[in-house]
């Protein structure tokens, strides 16, 4: 076999070239999609503690559900128990953005929104926060999508989109699925 | 000509020691396969025996621990046995130790199996704090690892004595591979030894009731992406140094080899926040880091598939192919390891592409724990490189055993329904992660539409099992039937390729690992440091200790 060895090595520094090529042009397109559109995973690293969930503000059970702020932001907040999501069923608005907090008191777990890019895990000890703006209208499947317990399958909320229209909070700026929660 | 009595006995000093560590990895690989049948069957719109949540997750845990760890973790080790005593020519040194190590293994694997079996262990086996299984579930998983760690030593010590024996020489790359495997390892493990020690083997024993869950993630993520490429060593391996000269070709640049081999010793490492993407106690910044380092771990495979394709080539050229591409239909596909080769870069491509995706940091989202993560890693782990652990256990077994295969054929027809079950599983799994149907579900609800719109796609993915579990059944038929084969083997020569320059000399970089251990150091220092410092310097709230039994 009778190929130059400077051959060899050119062809091997060109196809590295090529290489290196490829991989800037999908970092820059991801590096792109985080700075100007906003994509990037959830990261918000704030504490919850796991043992005071029930007794604290945010997360007491009152709270729980979807709220518009004063400020008219809508947030929904919700704890994923085994194996139980609390609320199991929350109201969003279509076309609007929407903010989801999640915590645990007991083990990891996760959530997608099946149909959507809404995923993160939620980990006890943090809470996991999600923005993003629902576009189709109807019953959304939100799964817990990590392993918690024997319970795990079974474990599954109901993320429901209505149109801007419909999403009509009570004074307080409530709004639950099916019966309104006394004020 | 020696009588087939001899013969049996075995061919290379490490004979026996290498076919017990093989014969124990694939024991594990074939039950697991079976139990994977299992739960695809519990995952289907179809009736299964026995189908309960607690046998499911009882299944999943003891399937993934059999393949990623009890499988890799033996089959590794017997393979580095080999390559240490064909590609050095030199006898395996401290055997006493190795069996030690092996026997260490095997009390390990047990416990773990015994664990659970039981049900006492039923926390998957990437494990879940606060969840916590028994302690044995731990030791045992332990005991494996400091077993791996003597073959690590052996490795490392059978490098050196050749070094010292052949002074200035390039170590061959089989060799080099496989040591540069080793030290990966053992910077890898690091991170799990760490979990286990300080959290979770104090937590099975009771002596914590609080774990910091973002810490063990953090720990567990320095293992989770080195550790698939511990796996992976063994197919590169092959890649370069057994697919050409089985093609009848050369290698076409050793030095690209070893370049490759040392980008995944630098590179595998610190991208492990790669599987934290979706986490909520990691920043932005160190995910992007990490992201970045991620992407150019992709490099090494890239340089990979070119020079192995030039060497491929190469052979086909040499046996009259011609054209831009007509040397590909002049290889002789009908030899196990070519087949291989080839199949085995086909799933490269699907899996590669699906793990650019779950690489590319914002996208992440659209596919985190869903079946397109379980079809990602069953293509390249289980697709790619258990291919590559097939072709290997065939270039292996005849010169364990002495004796040649009576036939190619059947050979072939596994690694064909091998590759064909693999796809067929895998990308039905794809397309309805990408729908949301999310992962390590015992059973789905088919009588909500959108999961019953699934099911034609899931019962499809089940078939892809089957095949699976056929191909795994006659790989092991194989091995057997070498065993009791006739016929002779000519040469008990191990055909590793030669480079079209074999190298004659080599800068010390590229010739031994200081340097490089310097390096993933720096690196680890860099992606890690702070990630794992937080937790001390603004510890989170702790969770509460969740005991299984
Ligand atoms: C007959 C062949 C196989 C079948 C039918 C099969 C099937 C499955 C199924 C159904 C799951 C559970 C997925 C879930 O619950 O979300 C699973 C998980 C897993 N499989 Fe396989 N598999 C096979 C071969 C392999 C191979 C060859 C490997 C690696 C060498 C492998 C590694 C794993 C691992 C590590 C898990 C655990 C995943 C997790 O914890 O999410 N499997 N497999
Ligand atoms: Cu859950
Ligand atoms: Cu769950």
């Amino acid at each position: 076999m009778a190929i130059d060895e400077g051959a060899i090595l050119k062809s091997e520094l060109r196809w590295a070239m090529v290489v290196g090529g490829i991989v800037l042009v999908i970092l820059s397109a991801i590096l792109f999609a985080a700075l100007s559109m906003h994509i990037n995973p959830p990261s918000n690293r704030e504490f919850a503690d796991p043992k005071t969930l029930h007794t604290s503000d945010e997360f007491t059970e009152a709270n729980l559900g979807t709220r518009v702020e004063p400020d008219g932001k809508v947030v929904a907040r919700i704890i994923a128990t085994q194996f139980n999501f609390v609320p199991d069923c929350i109201v969003v608005p279509a076309g609007r953005d929407v903010t989801l907090r999640f915590t645990t008191p007991d083990v990891i777990h996760g959530i997608l929104v099946a149909g959507t890019n809404v995923n993160t895990m939620i980990v006890p000890g943090y809470v996991a926060q999600v923005h993003t703006r629902f576009t189709r209208t109807g019953d959304l499947m939100m799964p817990c999508h990590e392993y918690c317990g024997l319970g795990h399958s079974q474990m599954i909320a109901t993320v429901r989109v209505v149109p801007p229209g419909a999403f009509r909070p009570a004074a307080d700026g409530r709004i639950a699925c099916g019966e309104r929660r006394p004020a | 000509m020696a009588s087939p009595a001899e013969r049996a006995v075995g061919t290379l000093g490490a004979s026996r020691l290498i076919l017990a560590h093989a014969w124990v990895a694939f024991a594990a690989f074939t039950i697991a396969c079976l139990l994977g049948v299992w739960q695809m069957l519990a995952r289907s719109p179809l009736d299964a025996p026995a189908h309960s949540a607690s046998n499911y997750f009882r299944s999943v845990t003891l399937h993934g621990v059999s393949m990623a760890f009890v499988l890799t973790t033996f089959f590794i080790m017997a393979f580095g046995y080999f390559v240490a005593e064909t590609a050095l020519k030199r006898p395996v040194p401290g055997k006493g130790w190795a069996w030690a190590a092996f026997w260490m293994g095997i009390a390990g694997t047990l416990m773990t199996a015994l664990a659970i079996a039981s049900g006492n262990a039923s926390v998957l086996y990437t494990f879940y704090p606060p969840l916590t299984a028994t302690v044995w579930f731990y030791i045992g998983l332990v005991l494996v690892v400091v077993g791996s760690w003597i073959w690590c030593a052996i490795m490392i010590a059978a490098m050196r004595q050749w070094k010292a024996a052949n002074p200035g020489q390039p170590v061959p790359l089989a060799m080099f591979a496989t040591v540069a495997n080793a030290i990966m390892w053992l910077w890898t493990t690091a991170g799990v030894a760490a979990e286990l020690l300080f959290q979770m083997i104090p937590a099975a024993l009771g002596l914590n009731g609080m774990v910091d869950v973002g810490l063990s993630r953090t720990l567990f993520s320095w293992t989770l992406h080195a550790i698939v490429y511990f796996w992976l060593f063994p197919s590169y391996i092959a890649f370069y140094t057994m697919a050409p000269r089985a093609a009848g070709g050369r290698l076409y640049s050793d030095t690209m080899g070893r370049i490759a081999f040392i980008l995944f010793l630098l590179y595998s490492l610190p991208v492990g926040l790669h599987h934290l993407f979706m986490d909520p106690e990691h920043s932005n910044g160190f995910k992007f880091l990490q992201m970045f380092l991620t992407a150019l771990v992709s490099i090494p495979t890239l340089l990979t598939v070119f020079t192995i394709t030039a060497s491929f080539e190469i052979a086909g050229r040499m046996r009259g192919g011609s054209g831009l591409f007509g040397w590909i239909r002049s290889l002789p596909w009908d030899r196990p390891m070519v087949l291989a080769t080839g199949l085995a870069f086909l799933m490269l491509f699907w899996g590669g592409g699906g793990g650019l995706i779950n690489m590319s940091y914002g996208m992440n989202a659209m596919v985190h724990n869903t079946s397109w993560v379980t079809a990602h890693f069953h293509l390249i782990f289980g697709g790619t490189v258990v291919i590559m652990y097939f072709a290997i256990a065939y270039a292996m077994w005849p010169r364990l055993t002495g004796r040649a295969f009576a036939s190619a054929r059947p050979l072939l027809l596994q690694l064909w329904l091998w590759f064909v079950g693999m796809m067929v599983m895998t990308l039905p799994w794809h397309w309805t992660g990408l729908q949301g149907q999310w992962r390590r579900v015992a059973a789905f609800d088919y009588s909500n539409p959108l999961v019953a719109s699934w099911g034609p796609w899931v019962i499809v993915s089940l078939l892809g099992g089957v095949v699976l579990a056929v191909s795994a059944l006659l790989f092991v038929a194989n091995l057997a039937a070498n065993h009791r084969s006739d016929a002779a083997l000519g040469t008990v020569d191990v055909p590793y390729a030669e480079a079209v320059h074999p190298p004659a000399r080599l800068p010390s970089s590229l010739n031994g690992f200081g340097l490089w251990n310097g390096l993933v150091a720096l690196l680890m220092a860099l992606a890690y440091g702070y990630p794992i410092a937080q937790f001390f310097i603004d510890p989170p709230p702790e969770a509460v200790v969740h005991r299984l039994h």
